[in-house]
Order: C-alpha cells, then sequence, then structure tokens
C-alpha cells in the first residue's frame, strides 16, 4: 500500500463506495448534502466539516438533507432500517443524542430480540465525539459508556483513517444498529489506507505496539497519545504493549486478558468522564478474570469527572496526555 | 572521494522507513566480496541478513549494533588502503542521509498497473539489460514476498514481480479462479512489458504457473526456476490452504502462518496485520475460496507439470527450502533435467528466508 489518505476522506471513501455498491445504503442529516443543487460551490459544505463534500453530485437519490430535528430523522431512519433501507444518519455531534435517545435505546436497540429475531434495523449513526476541538461542553463528549451500557447497540470509535474506513464499511453491511463515533480532532491524521473496499470485523483489537513490561488498553484519540507515552517509556527501558479496542460492542476482552496475562500490568486509558466508563468496565472484568496475572493495582487514566472546559489550557489538562498516561504506567512499575 | 563505497540502510519495500541495525558480520580490516553476508537488519516486518552490494575494503563501521537508523544511513565506508583515515572521517562527516518518504527517487519506485485482459495488474519494475526476469509469487501471497530478492537480482537484469489476478492489489473479480486465468495474465503482461522472451521464477503456487506458461508457451520463457513448487507432486499441506482461506483474524492466522518460515519467530505482527489486510479487501475470500477449491482441494494438488515441463526443453531449476512444511522438500527431484538445489535452515518462504542464498542460484543460472 502507498496511498495515505487523512481520516475524514477515509470516511467519505467508505459511504462513497456503500452508496455505489448498494442502493439501499442511503445518507440523512443535517447538511450532509448542504446547499449543493443551489447557485455557487461554497454553498455545498457536505456537513459541518466536509466530511460528506462531494457524495451528492454522486449520489443524489441516496441522500437527504433533513430539518434540524434530530428526534425526526434518527425515527426516520430508525424506520427506514426496519423497512429495508440501510441508513446511514449523521448525527453531528454525539452530544446532541439526547433529544433522539429513545429512538436509538428503546425502539432500535430493542426491535431485534423483541421481535424475536426477526426484525433487522441496519441503521448506522454517526457521530462527531470527543475533546481538544475547543468546542466546549455541549459539543465534546465521548459519551461512549453511555451507548456500550446498552445492550442491542453496537459501538465503534476508530482511532485511525486504515482503521475508519473498514469499519464504517462493516458497520453499514451489519444487520444491527451501530453507533459509530468519529473522533473530531483524528480527522486529518493520515495514513495508509487501500482504495479497494474492506470491512474489518467486529470485536477483533489491534495491538498497535507490542511490548512485554505493561498493557494499556484504549480507544480513539488515546491510541495516538498512549503509543507516545510507550515511545517515551522505551528510552526508560519500559516496553509497552498498546492494545485498539476498535469496538466497544463487542467488545475483544480475550486480546486484553492474553496481553495481561503476559504482562502482569494493566493501564485503562479513556478519553470518557471516568465513572461508569470503557476504563472502569475493563478493569473489572480484568480484576475479576486475570487477577491471579496481576503484578501491581490497574491503573485507570481519565479526565476528571467534570464536562468539558472551554478554556483551552483548562481543555487541554482535561484530556489525558501522553504524560499522564506514561505517569501511570510508571506507576504500575513500583512494584 | 570516488574511491569510497558507502555501505547503506536498505529498503525493503515501499513502506520501510527505518531499520535496525541487529549485528555486524564483518570487522573493520575485512575485505568484503559482493554478495557476502555483511549484517542482520530488523524492521517492524522482518528481519534478514543483508548482502554486500559492492566489493571493497571494509574500513569503518559506523553503525552502532542495537541502533535504529533510517532508510539509507550510512552503515559502513569501504575503500582501498591508499585512502587516508581522514578523508574517511570527512566523508562520514559529510554524509547526508536522504529524507525518507521524499519525492519518488528517495522513497524508491512506486508500483505500477497494467490493465490486462483479466483485469487491472499491480506490478514492480526494476529497469535491467536484456532478457527480464519476472517473479511469481505464491497463493496468498504478493509482490513484496520478494522483497529481498527484487534489488538484488536487478542487478543483473531487469526485474517485474507482479501481484496475480486476486491477489495483493490486482483484480478481485477476474475469473473462474485458477491456473488458466493466471497462465494467460502473464502471457498478456509479457506483451504489456513489451517482453518477446523472459526468465520466469515462481514460488509455490506460482511455479506451477511458471512452469505452466512455459509449457503453453515454450517460445516466450527462457528459463524457469522452481521455488517450493506447487504442481511436482501430489501432496500439500491442507491444513495451512483451509486455514489460510479460514482465518479471518490474528489468533486463527498466526498460527497458520507459522507453518511458512523454519524460523518461526519472523512471523511478525505487522506480517501477519499485512496479511489481514489483504484478507479483509473485497473479494478476496470468495477468489481464495474458490482458487484453493480448484487447484488444492483436501490437501491434494490438482494440476501436475513435471512431465510436460521436462518435455518443453525450456532449462530449468528447482529451489526447496529443507524444512519447507507446505509442500514435501522430496517433490524436488521429481522434474527431470533440472538442476535442483535444497537449502538447508529454511521453510516454505525460502526466497525471504535465505535470500542471498536463493538470489545466488537465479543470477547464476539466468546468466
Amino acid at each position: 500500500m502507498a496511498r495515505i489518505i487523512s481520516m475524514k476522506d477515509a470516511v467519505n471513501e467508505a459511504l462513497d463506495q456503500e452508496m455505489t455498491r448498494d442502493p439501499t445504503v442511503i445518507m440523512m442529516g443535517e447538511d450532509i448534502v448542504g446547499g449543493a443543487g443551489a447557485q455557487g460551490e461554497d454553498d455545498a459544505w457536505g456537513g459541518v466539516l466536509g466530511v460528506s463534500k462531494g457524495l451528492y453530485a454522486k449520489h443524489p437519490n441516496q441522500m437527504i438533507d433533513t430539518p434540524l430535528s434530530e428526534s425526526a430523522y434518527v425515527g426516520a431512519a430508525v424506520g427506514a432500517a426496519t423497512a429495508g433501507l440501510r441508513p446511514v444518519a449523521e448525527l453531528m455531534f454525539v452530544d446532541f443524542i439526547g433529544v433522539c435517545l429513545d429512538q436509538v435505546f428503546n425502539q432500535a436497540a430493542k426491535f431485534r430480540y423483541m421481535f424475536g429475531g426477526k426484525a433487522q434495523t441496519p441503521v448506522v449513526i454517526r457521530a462527531m465525539c470527543g475533546a481538544g476541538f475547543r468546542a466546549a461542553a455541549q459539543h465534546s463528549q465521548m459519551l461512549t459508556p453511555l451507548f456500550t451500557h446498552l445492550p442491542g447497540l453496537k459501538v465503534v470509535c476508530p482511532s485511525n483513517a486504515y482503521d475508519c474506513k473498514g469499519l464504517l464499511i462493516q458497520s453499514i453491511r451489519d444487520n444491527d444498529p451501530v453507533i459509530f463515533l468519529e473522533h473530531k480532532n483524528l480527522y486529518a491524521s493520515t495514513c495508509d489506507v487501500p482504495e479497494e473496499p474492506y470491512a474489518i470485523p467486529f470485536g477483533e483489537a489491534n495491538i498497535v505496539r507490542e511490548g512485554s513490561d505493561a498493557t494499556i488498553v484504549t480507544y480513539g484519540q488515546m491510541v495516538g497519545r498512549s503509543v507516545e507515552a510507550a515511545e517515551m517509556l522505551k528510552k526508560e527501558g519500559i516496553e509497552v504493549e498498546v492494545i485498539d479496542l476498535r469496538t466497544l460492542s463487542p467488545i475483544d476482552m480475550d486480546t486484553v486478558l492474553e496481553s495481561v496475562e503476559a504482562t502482569g500490568r494493566l493501564i485503562c486509558v479513556d478519553e470518557a468522564s471516568p465513572r461508569c466508563s470503557i476504563a472502569a468496565d475493563i478493569s473489572a472484568n480484568v480484576a475479576q478474570d486475570a487477577f491471579d496475572a496481576l503484578k501491581a493495582p490497574i491503573q485507570m487514566v481519565t479526565p476528571p469527572h467534570a464536562p468539558v472546559p472551554f478554556s483551552p489550557s483548562l481543555e487541554d489538562l482535561y484530556v489525558p496526555s501522553a504524560e499522564r498516561i506514561a505517569a501511570a504506567v510508571r506507576k504500575t512499575m513500583e512494584n | 572521494m570516488s574511491e569510497i563505497t558507502p555501505i547503506l540502510m536498505p529498503k525493503w519495500g515501499l513502506s520501510m522507513r527505518e531499520g535496525k541495525l541487529a549485528a555486524w558480520h564483518v570487522d573493520e580490516g575485512a575485505t568484503i566480496a559482493a554478495g557476502d553476508e555483511i549484517m542482520d537488519v530488523e524492521t517492524d516486518k522482518i528481519a534478514n541478513v543483508v548482502e554486500a552490494a559492492d566489493a571493497g575494503l571494509l574500513r569503518r563501521r559506523v553503525g552502532v549494533e542495537g541502533e535504529m537508523y533510517p532508510v539509507r544511513a550510512l552503515l559502513g565506508v569501504m575503500a582501498p588502503e591508499s585512502v587516508s583515515d581522514a578523508e574517511i572521517d570527512a566523508y562520514v562527516a559529510a554524509y547526508e542521509t536522504p529524507s525518507a518518504g521524499g519525492d519518488e527517487d528517495e522513497a524508491g519506485p512506486a508500483y505500477q498497473f497494467a490493465d490486462l485482459p483479466a483485469g487491472r495488474i499491480r506490478y514492480a519494475e526494476r529497469p535491467g539489460e536484456g532478457v527480464p526476469l519476472l517473479l511469481i509469487h505464491g497463493f496468498g501471497g504478493d509482490l513484496d514476498n520478494w522483497l529481498f530478492n527484487i534489488d538484488a537480482l536487478a542487478e543483473g537484469a531487469s526485474v517485474y514481480a507482479l501481484d496475480l489476478p486476486g491477489h495483493g492489489q490486482s483484480v478481485k473479480s477476474a475469473r473462474p479462479a485458477g491456473l488458466d486465468l493466471m497462465v494467460d495474465t502473464v502471457l498478456a503482461f509479457l506483451d504489456h512489458i513489451g517482453a518477446d522472451k523472459a526468465h520466469l521464477a515462481g514460488h509455490s503456487m506460482g511455479g506451477l504457473v511458471a512452469g505452466a506458461v512455459a509449457v503453453k508457451a515454450p517460445e516466450r520463457v527462457a528459463s524457469v526456476t522452481l521455488i517450493c513448487s506447487a504442481g511436482l507432486g501430489e501432496e500439500i499441506n491442507a491444513g495451512y490452504i483451509d486455514g489460510f482461506v479460514a482465518a479471518t483474524g490474528r489468533k486463527d492466522l498466526k498460527p497458520v502462518l507459522l507453518h511458512l518460515f523454519k524460523d518461526q519467530g519472523l512471523v511478525s505482527r505487522s506480517m501477519v496485520e499485512d496479511l489481514l489486510k489483504f484478507k479483509r479487501l473485497d473479494g478476496v475470500q470468495e477468489f481464495l475460496t474458490e482458487l484453493a477449491g480448484n487447484l488444492f482441494r483436501d490437501g491434494r494438488q490438482a494440476r501436475q507439470i513435471a512431465q510436460a515441463l521436462a518435455a518443453s526443453g525450456v532449462p530449468t531449476q528447482v529451489i526447496w527450502g529443507e524444512a519447507d512444511a507446505i509442500i514435501p522438500p522430496a517433490h524436488a527431484g521429481a522434474l527431470s533435467g533440472a538442476k535442483v538445489s535444497v537449502i538447508p535452515n529454511a521453510g516454505h518462504m525460502v526466497q525471504m528466508e535465505q535470500a542471498a542464498e536463493v538470489n545466488r542460484l537465479i543470477r547464476d543460472f539466468i546468466a
């Protein structure tokens, strides 16, 4: 491979290829078309950050700009999914899930179970997540644990452009409702991405970096920072394994347990709020299933239990840094 | 200064940016012949021994064992006795490593694509003189299986390596997935590069393809080198073929890949990940399933070439890894008239595990 593209372009390419492959794949959301068709290209935003730019020209019958009503169009997407389409609804910021949560957790997530497996709801809800974008408390949350708490939903949060394309294609082809969270700070990150379509199966964590002394388990934006921390620690003679969960429901606990059994040390890094978080969930599972393997208490690295600050200096302190991650690893090495 | 010959960190494949100088095999003051094993280099993908590209007297080991260096960093200096230490000091001080991933010249030649009747085919080219050499990978492989061969072989001839249909970055929709498709694609590729005649070297299933091309069009084939080749006997490791086709994740693929190497430590996380990236591409699963069904069903090889190839009159050689766990090394003797070499300390991927020896055998054979 040798084609380097950004995560934003990877999302665009996945949507483009899936809408081309399957005419039942449709997109709906606020400003995803963004006035294309009106005078002037400047008007065609393709979503708030231009992720779907250019797609309307290729797939005019598969994209709908909706009114500013999440409760209406997310509900419509769920309904369309039960009726045979494969809608991809864009929620702009995941922080807006509150106004349409019933459609997601009490409807989409329950249909397969309540109709005895006879109903399928192949809907994808894409949304931007995460802090570090100077977007304040109402546009910067992770909210990943909110979704993993609910049986019947699949939850995906990629850390790089390659995974993003393959996981989004898998999300669209999957027959269950998928919450697909794109960290807005990663849109500009680049890596090798094959032009051909490909799907990455759910529930398979990626071992980003191998190491024998400690295991960092993380996802999303924190993967890059954990690798950065691991590079710092390498200079101190500490070899850290970094596991990118890729999908939070289903979750690949096998890979986590196997690694912790080898290293004996676990550091969970999560950008979500600390209480009932992904970090807390992994920690509890490892404490239950691999306690004997642990050489030191498990460490969790998360933001404080507070809204995301708008002040840039405070926001930078809020999001876990490579230094904080490295400090937590060093703490496990004291034992 | 022109008497000074640098030894540089090699570049194995497009994605390599840096490598670790794991060990030196030569001391300062040693006289090196081209092809001598001079050092071990490790990347995140693979470890291998580096052969000297040039002959000379090793005056200075610049690279330190255990350290990481960017591609084309200066690792050593060769120069005759007449060059003073001061001149070597000046050369080392003045050497600037070309930036990695910069313009195309520095990043190494990019892959190319050819639109053939079967569809789009990816290939790599190393220009040179005379009758070209075409390298054909095996089942589930791609042109990067020749990572340690293509540059070394290019010193003697122009060299091409392609991705067969259904493999690498070549077309996945071509059908039926079988030997005829591969043979026709190789012949169409020779047309594409304007080669009336070529030397063919094929690994595993690629050997079967190379042999079948020689049988079908002997006038187009100057010689055939079969490496751990299919088509020379019935047995093949069914667990490997079926396991490779069925694997969808790291946990089921890695144990299968261990069969490929004598030194199983060579199967790195990154090698497994690269193969998963290939297997996840749309159409690959279907293609490999059909191909395995047509060629290697139930641990038996459906197509045999030994007799017809021996009768074709094309010069042949057979190379095998002594510890091959995929196709039995006993098959090496099946092709009458062939020059046979069985190489110790190598498994099925002998062209990677003992690259220097395989390169030498191919160079000598086609010379």
